[in-house]
């Protein structure tokens, strides 16, 4: 590869992808074409920037130009302007990305990007992700070429093991012990493995590196079968991804050509393999055991533990699983070494942890920020606040696993414990964020709703204790709800969270109990008062018609489908609550605002 | 099958084209790209330089143009700047003087004195 003046990255992740991003790069390449400029520039599809807002995203290099929300349209003017003439153009870059006086700012001083620590999503954005040279550019396969020459298996270990990192799947637990026990179990053969389900509804960090950066994982992959003795792995990636999987497919065929995967890598003697398994995105998949079983060909089923993989996991032999973001840091820490994880995060958090930004925020997106960051600060310095100037009602952690997080505790450093001691959890990293038009309550069902349906059904706490519970939700959110519900919900909530076989039933009723701990007085409201204060609730919804405004156009009579509005015309007419089915029809054609809905 | 010293090379080879993207402090050598400098010829210089720089694999420079510097008897004009130096502006460029101004100033380190703005005002 060589020289060109300028280099136009295109993000290529799922985000930017669907909203069109493939049919930006070739109209760049026939514009450059058409300009004579095609040997000057070099245009690169690259994983994700994480300002997914703003997509599709165009950066231009050397001057690092932002252009945001680019259409084919803009590539011509993008093209002629500023490829050409070298005149940035001013209308399309992102309103955060330049200064009160018009310069552009490096991307480390975008708001955006300015509180943000990117390890695991270092490369994201910054590499050709189906170039293995120019991973290997940003000292890729340098930490393996130093584990397989400079030390040993037990050093490695070691290494990771003092750096303090945990896995970033959803439990927390310690790498470096994980592959310890592994290393340490009995028997010759041996396996690692990757866990790239990803099954919590609106997570995608894992994609994003997969889609980003595939060379991260097969490295450190390739690493971890060193360190515990393993000469064969297996990542498990969800069919739902095809472009990662298409990428890491690429990846690896890429990995095998340089004699970084196969026999006798880097001359060093070590000989290890991968291989790709698609799942087909059941959320249990996702649990350790259910993993192991589905590569093997089985139902995806979890098992009682132990035996722990690390003891007896594939083909009954000693298997080592990590989840992508996990893996995506090993290769900087065995080359900075164990002091700088250290140096990051919390006491007993190190390092940096990424989070899926989605519902009321401005900037949806993709955030990875040093263990030890408030939510505050996630949500509006990062995040950009809650559209429309609408107040914080709370932020869920952990997805269907995890708990909301009410305003009081939006301060709170964010690490595995510090949320667990409020009663959500780290998870995967889905953070969505609630405000005043979110009903709790409706939420809480939203998620059971997905747990019910997720359930393998292996064993009945869970299969059918969180189905009475929806059963429950859904009474009280259609206006049904009775003295002693939310006691149920209680009871139930902590007898699954004991009695069921794995994580997905274990935590299971978390979101339900965290709102009724936060917000117990939504759920007594429903109940007592038959109300829904943030107006989702349909069945607890009055349409109603305000006196003074209305003019008696008899507008809303006609619309109402079931004859529920009568009055004189000219008079202010009148809705009969025992017949009103709720559909808002009035609401929409009053010309005069005269209904409301409460 | 590669080796470790096979992989530092690509290393080395492709960071070379690609480290613009994050390094920000390296040379910056800017072409004239208005219409003044386009009509007297700042794409031949510019492409000039660009496969200059492309021969002979320099590191930490980059490329970019700017609109009209406000010569523009002076067009096609050359910016180099040094990073902690004061620039130095070539005028009346060719892409013959871009390989000496690569030679001498961008891989030695020395400019080319004739060919600056200062020389030029002189004769004037
Ligand atoms: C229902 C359920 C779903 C899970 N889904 C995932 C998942 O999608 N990705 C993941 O990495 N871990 C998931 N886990 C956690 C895994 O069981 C396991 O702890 C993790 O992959 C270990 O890797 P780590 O130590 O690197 O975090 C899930 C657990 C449960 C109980």
């Amino acid at each position: 590869m060589y020289f060109y003046r300028s280099h136009v990255l295109v993000c290529g992740g799922t985000g930017c992808h669907s909203s069109g991003s493939a049919d930006i790069i070739e109209q760049f390449n026939a514009e450059l074409k058409k300009q004579g400029i095609e040997k000057e520039i070099l245009v690169v599809q690259t994983g994700c920037f994480g300002l997914c807002e703003v997509g599709p995203i165009v950066i231009v290099y050397p001057e690092g130009a932002f252009y945001s929300r680019v259409t084919t349209d803009d590539v011509v003017e993008i093209v002629s302007e500023h490829l050409v003439k070298g005149r940035t153009v001013k209308h399309l870059l992102y309103h955060d990305s330049i200064t009160e006086e018009h310069d552009i700012k490096s991307l480390d001083e975008v708001p955006f990007y300015q509180k943000q620590k990117r390890l695991a999503l270092r490369n994201c954005g910054v590499i050709n992700p189906e170039d293995i040279d120019e991973y290997i550019a940003f000292n890729g396969y340098k930490a393996l070429g130093k584990a397989l020459t400079e030390m040993t298996p037990g050093e490695v270990i070691s290494t990771i093991k003092e750096s303090g990192l945990r896995g970033r799947g959803g439990a927390g637990f310690s790498v470096g012990l994980k592959w310890e026990f592994t290393s340490k179990a009995e028997g010759q053969k041996k396996f690692v493995a990757c866990n790239a389900d990803e099954g919590d509804p609106g997570a995608f960090m894992d994609r994003s590196i997969l889609e980003g950066a595939p060379h991260a994982v097969i490295e450190a992959m390739t690493i971890a079968g060193y360190a515990v003795g393993a000469d064969q792995g297996y990542i498990y990636v969800r069919a739902e991804y095809p472009i990662a999987v298409q990428r890491l497919t690429m990846a690896i065929g890429q990995a095998r050509e340089y004699g970084l995967l196969g026999n006798n890598i880097l001359e060093t003697g070590f000989d290890f393999d991968l291989e790709l398994r698609l799942g087909a995105g059941a959320f249990v998949c996702g649990e350790e055991t259910a993993l192991l079983a589905s590569i093997e060909g089985y139902r995806g089923e979890p098992r009682p533990r132990p035996p722990f993989p690390a003891v007896k996991g594939l083909f009954e032999k000693p298997t080592l699983l990590n989840n992508v973001e996990t893996y995506a840091n090993i290769p900087q820490i065995i080359l900075k070494g164990s002091g700088w994880l250290q140096e990051i995060g919390t006491d007993k958090s190190k390092g940096t942890k990424v989070f899926a930004l989605g519902g009321k925020i401005n900037n949806t997106g993709l955030v990875e920020v040093p263990m030890g960051t408030t939510l505050r600060e996630i949500i509006y310095d990062i995040g950009g606040g809650i559209p429309k100037g609408k107040a914080f009602k709370a932020a869920q952690t952990g997805g269907p696993s995890g708990g909301c997080i009410p305003v009081e505790h939006l301060d709170t450093p964010i690490d595995y414990d510090s949320l667990a001691a409020i009663g959500s959890m780290m998870g995967s990293g889905g953070l969505i964020v609630m405000d005043e038009d979110n009903c709790m309550v409706d939420i809480a069902r939203f998620f059971l709703e997905f747990t019910v349906e997720e359930s393998c059904g292996k064993c009945p706490p869970c299969r059918i204790g969180t189905k009475r519970m929806l059963e429950l939700l859904n009474k009280i959110t259609e206006g049904k709800g009775e003295e002693g519900d939310i006691e149920k919900l209680e009871e139930l909530g902590e007898g699954i969270k004991i009695a069921s076989l794995c994580g997905l039933g274990q935590t299971a009723p978390n979101p339900v109990l965290s709102t009724i701990k936060y917000f117990r007085e939504e759920y007594e409201e429903h109940i007592r008062d038959k109300k829904c204060r943030a107006g989702v609730c349909d069945a607890l919804l009055q349409y109603t018609i305000i006196e003074d405004k209305c003019k008696g156009c008899s507008l809303c009579t006609r619309v109402c489908p079931v004859d529920a509005i009568s009055g004189q015309k000219k008079q202010p007419y009148n809705i009969d609550q025992s017949i009103c089915i709720k559909c808002g029809a009035c609401l929409e054609k009053c010309p005069f605002g005269a209904i409301v809905k409460g | 099958m590669k080796t470790l010293k096979e992989l530092e090379e690509i290393r080395q080879r492709t960071l070379e084209a690609i480290n613009l993207r994050k390094d920000r402090n390296g040379i910056r050598v800017v072409v004239g790209m208005a219409t003044c400098g386009i009509a007297a010829g700042a794409r031949n210089v510019l492409t000039g330089l660009i496969d200059q720089i492309r021969d002979r694999r320099i590191q930490h420079i980059t490329v970019a143009q700017t609109g009209c510097i406000g010569v523009c008897r002076y067009e096609p004009m050359v910016e180099v700047y040094y990073p902690g130096e004061e620039k130095v502006t070539y005028v009346n460029m060719t892409p013959e003087k871009v390989e000496r101004v690569v030679t001498e100033h961008l891989v030695n380190g020395s400019p080319v004195t004739e060919y600056t703005i200062g020389a030029a005002e002189k004769i004037h």
